[in-house]
């Protein structure tokens, strides 16, 4: 069931567009992830949802209703900020209980309520300390708490892990994944980091110069990317990009078309000098320049008819410089992009 | 290392000095209120003499009209300072927050009008408040103190408002609060350090100002404690006694409500410090 929909979103300031015309359905209980390079728009779609920022054209329903003329607190939507945005002269349950207080509810029903959500977020022993007296991955708490407590059914995320450090980050992302699983809000989280947005999302919106590039799974974003863009900004390492007669050598009709460059990622490459087999393409020498040893994998850097390769390969193996590597590629895991439109050629086709 | 306790003497020498400096004069003040004879022109530097009465301040409180000036005074700085806060915290916000057409030419005319000297001003003050019929009225030194002080207080409010970051009033907003209430509940709470000071200046801009006081009122049961110790100063002879007296006990409130917001003064110096 749609739970929300953007349709034709414009926003500008000034001459400066950063939103032209999204549209986007998502689903009740669906946690969808904004990714996309800073100042593309992300942010400002989530406060216009918020109603922290009026939209130029446009229109958000909600439940089917559109929510473009209605006060921020109205709108059924709670939100974690980056800088977790605790107010400094309240205690933590205070902070969090702000809400319902301002909603009048009764004291004994904003400390029961302030008490569950602190339980589950482990922070009940904080509840006397103001926000100066937490560390940061406590204030993160407090500020996820405050957005439950409200009991919306929709929570907004943005950046909100940007400020942790990589260990809490990784922590707290799990933990988040978990509430959601728990509590079946519909949650819109905000990101510029892709890894966050891959591990996190039910679906991710990739979004560019204030449009959506593409929408759909972690694996579809992943393994079938629209274009050059999406294909280089999610994956970590990035996709190797190969041009010139390289891409020749591919059975596809679309390689004999000028300014093709070949797409492939790093775990798709397979080093061995057995006879290939079907979907398989035998794409030549590759001179080991260094490896980095990533734990259970390592990463060889080095160069393929002139072309720089990043390569996964088996961490028990040893490989040392300019070692010469026979390496294949999986054909169906391969893309082929237009240099000018930077289209994905073998999406087009259905592949 | 040798030459350490030689700056620290230097420095508690030097601190010493300036200690004597400053408050030598208030002692002497102090001492001629204490003496019974009229003695401003003695030469002994002793401060409590075997003369020494608590005549003038009896005398002040029940031979002159020293209660009616004290309350005249309470209440045109009381009312100063409210009026100064409250148009100071909130025209400050409106600056700090919303972009409007004027705004930057506000905040720079504001800033120029405290480059005339305040006696040019009397004139117009005058006229301004003779239209109004303002003249012998606190109203009148309500609206001259206020105005005077709120370029300086709405200027220190703004700085501190720049530095509360913008997303604890949108949380706010989402939790359900308008704008009116997210400053009320959000923003003055935060900034107390700035408003004390603020108050401060406006309280003490108009508990000793004389000039403008002089000017505006003339009845007698009007005056505030700078007119009020004037009129000690007689043609002929001047109730230095008495005069001193009062100096002591004007600069009274003063002195407790510096000891009292000290803690506040201290974290205003250090804004920037709020932390969302």
């Amino acid at each position: 069931m749609t739970h929300i929909e953007f349709s034709e979103i414009t926003k500008s300031f000034k001459d400066n567009h950063i939103l032209n015309g999204v549209n986007l359905e998502i689903a009740k209980g669906e946690f969808l992830v904004l990714v996309g390079p800073s100042g593309c728009g992300k942010s400002t779609l989530l406060r216009t949802l918020a109603g922290l920022e009026k939209m130029d054209a446009g229109d958000i329903k909600i439940n089917g209703k559109s929510i473009k003329n209605m006060e921020p607190q109205d709108r059924d939507v709670a939100m974690v900020f980056q800088n977790y945005a605790l107010y400094p002269h309240m205690n933590v349950a205070e902070n969090m209980g702000f809400a319902m207080k301002l909603q009048k509810r009764s004291a004994s029903e904003i400390s029961a309520q302030v008490k569950k959500i602190a339980q589950l977020l482990q922070i009940d022993h904080l509840l006397e300390r103001k926000p100066k007296e937490l560390s940061g991955g406590q204030c993160q708490r407090v500020a996820l708490g405050r957005a439950l407590a409200r009991q919306t059914s929709i929570i907004l995320f943005d950046e909100p892990l940007s400020n942790l450090d990589a260990h809490l980050r990784s922590q707290m992302r799990v933990e988040i994944k978990r509430l959601h699983q728990t509590l079946q809000n519909t949650m819109i989280y905000v990101t510029h980091d892709q890894m966050e947005a891959t591990t996190m999302g039910d679906r991710i919106a990739v979004l560019k110069d204030g449009k959506i590039e593409q929408i759909g799974t972690p694996s579809e974003i992943y393994h079938r990317p629209k274009n050059l863009f999406i294909a280089s900004f999610i994956g970590s390492p990035e996709m190797n990009f190969m041009e010139g007669p390289l891409v020749k050598k591919l059975p596809w009709p679309e390689a004999k078309k000028p300014e093709q460059i070949l797409g492939v990622r790093p775990e798709v490459f397979k080093i061995s000098n057995g006879v290939p087999q079907a979907n398989e393409l035998e794409l030549g020498s590759f001179q080991v320049e260094l490896s980095e040893n990533l734990g259970g994998q390592q990463m060889l850097h080095g160069r393929l008819e002139g072309q720089n390769l990043r390569i996964f390969a088996d961490s028990t193996e040893f490989f040392r410089k300019d070692q010469i590597l026979p390496v294949k590629i999986d054909l169906t895991k391969s893309h082929l992009f237009d240099k000018q439109t930077g289209v994905n050629q073998r999406l087009q086709e259905g592949v | 290392m040798r030459s350490l306790p030689i700056q620290k003497i230097l420095a508690w020498f030097s601190i010493l000095l300036f200690a004597v400096f400053s408050i030598y004069p208030m002692l002497y003040v102090l001492g001629i209120s204490l003496r019974g004879d009229n003695a401003f022109q003695s030469q002994s530097l002793e401060i409590i003499t075997s003369t020494s009465t608590m005549k003038n301040f009896l005398d002040l409180f029940t031979q002159t009209d020293f209660l009616i000036w004290l309350r005249n005074s309470l209440l045109v700085s009381v009312g100063t300072t409210l009026l100064g806060v409250a148009f100071a915290s909130t025209s400050a916000y409106a600056l700090s927050r919303f972009q409007f057409r004027g705004r930057n030419m506000m905040l720079f005319s504001l800033l120029a009008t405290q480059m005339f000297p305040p006696t040019m001003l009397i004139l117009p003050f005058y006229i301004i408040l003779s239209k109004l019929h303002l003249i012998d009225s606190f109203w009148g030194l309500f609206l001259i103190y206020s105005s005077t002080a709120l370029p300086f207080c709405v200027w220190q409010m703004k700085a501190y408002y720049d530095t509360i970051p913008k997303e604890l009033e949108e949380a706010a907003i989402l939790d359900g609060c308008s704008r009116w209430l997210t400053f009320c509940k959000i923003i003055l709470p935060l900034s107390a350090p700035a408003l004390v000071i603020t108050a401060l200046f406006s309280f003490m801009a108009s508990w000793s100002e004389y000039v403008v006081a002089a000017v505006v009122l003339q009845d007698p049961q009007m005056y505030t404690l700078p007119l009020g110790l004037r009129s000690f100063q007689a043609s002929l002879a001047t109730q230095w006694g008495l005069y001193a007296a009062g100096a002591l006990i004007v600069s009274l409130p003063v002195l407790i409500l510096f000891i009292s917001i000290s803690r506040y003064l201290i974290s205003g110096l250090t804004i920037g410090s709020v932390k969302g």
